[in-house]
């Protein structure tokens, strides 16, 4: 797998708004963005309405997923760039979930919403019509995706990488810096897990990093390149990101995503958890 | 704000602080003139990213974070620029970031 079956520049992207077969889907955490200017063309999904459960703490099903791929106009063979605020965090959450359910075909813009915008391309208000599709979806490709019993029994047996920052590592913070700190759940991490947080990815303009200095950057964190590995973070996106980088970008053959992440396991009861950098001993 | 909501808080909102929290907020300007739409980023005192919010319209910007030494730096498609602040305990802790 190369960069470019993965990811599109923007500029790639600008030159390709009108192409046919290629759909740019908008995936943002603040879920009022589009609404104030998007790609030209591109279509929203809302993370949270269209791609939860609203009951159950869970995925929408696979004929969820269908209607909602039919309704956005998506058809089976098209291409979907995807493309988001936060550095991508939602978009690359998305891509895990897209390739989840089967899409074939699907891309990150290198950079997101950040680099459109601190580049000054082109975005509107106009809203997008698309013809409605019969899309079909895969049943889910549980080889990505990790649940809490796999996540204890890889403690001491797999990699476990989690991509939060160090004061959330730590059990200082139960939640990224910008948000309010209001969890009840408790601090900390899974035991035998590597911190290595989503951000030293990216660049500061949102972009990846060169496919060496990401190698770099695991391996100097200890990530045995032998071992599956599962990332996890607090509720499974900013682990995307990082899911993409390393099953993606450096084409490391067994990486899961735990979207139960901290919430689910800073939660359960009789499960070990530890205080700290982990660096001590 | 949900348990699984992630999206940041409406920038430039007041906001009651709770009584343990650290929270640093301020502005980001031009030649005086508030700049919304900045992609404003917080570093920790060995420059590793924290975390990043886009500034309101007016130009505003909050983290919650913790008592230490910070750097907040912004982007804008206009220009760059970033101020350090240093949060000694809980309470509101001013900054104010100049992009050229």
């Amino acid at each position: 797998m190369s960069r470019e079956d993965v990811l599109v520049s923007a500029a790639w992207a600008e030159e390709n708004l009108k192409t046919p077969g290629v759909v740019f889907v908008e995936v943002d955490e603040d879920t009022t963005a589009y609404d104030g200017g998007h790609i030209p063309g591109a279509v929203k999904i809302d993370w949270k309405k269209d791609l939860q459960d609203p009951v159950r703490r869970d995925f929408v099903d696979r004929a969820g997923f269908e209607a909602l791929l039919s309704a956005r106009g998506i058809a089976n063979d098209d291409t979907v760039v995807l493309y988001g605020g936060n550095n991508n965090w939602f978009a690359a959450y998305a891509y895990w979930y897209f390739k989840l359910y089967g899409h074939q075909s699907v891309k990150l813009l290198d950079g997101g919403r950040k680099k459109w915008e601190l580049d000054g391309r082109p975005l509107d208000k106009e809203q997008v019509e698309r013809p409605a599709t019969q899309y079909t979806a895969q049943e889910q490709d549980l080889s990505i995706r990790a649940f809490r019993d796999e996540v204890v029994e890889a403690i001491g047996n797999k990699n476990l990488v989690d991509v939060r920052s160090p004061d959330e590592f730590s059990g200082k913070l139960l939640a990224p810096a910008h948000l309010p700190q209001e969890q009840a759940q408790r601090g900390g991490h899974i035991p035998t897990a590597i911190n290595v947080p989503w951000s030293k990815a990216a660049n500061e303009d949102g972009t990846f990093k060169s496919d060496e200095e990401l190698a770099r950057i695991y391996g100097e964190a200890g990530l045995d390149g032998s071992k599956k590995t599962i990332a996890y973070c607090r509720i499974g996106e900013r682990s995307s990101h990082s899911w993409f980088v390393l099953h993606e970008l450096l084409g490391h053959e067994d990486v899961k995503n735990y979207d139960g992440s901290w919430t689910e396991y800073g939660s359960l009861i009789g499960v070990p958890v530890e205080l700290g950098s982990g660096k001590e001993d | 704000m949900s348990l699984d909501g992630c999206g940041a808080p409406q920038q430039g909102v007041d906001l009651a602080v709770g009584p343990d929290e650290v929270v640093l907020t301020g502005r980001v300007s031009a030649g005086g003139q508030p700049v919304g739409g900045a992609f404003v980023r917080l570093l920790d005192a060995a420059g590793e990213f924290t975390a990043e919010v886009v500034s309101s319209p007016e130009g505003d910007f909050r983290f919650y974070a913790a008592p230490g030494t910070w750097t907040v730096r912004a982007l804008h498609r206009s220009g760059n620029g970033q101020a350090s602040v240093s949060a000694d305990g809980p309470g509101v802790h001013p900054v104010e970031v100049a992009v050229a």
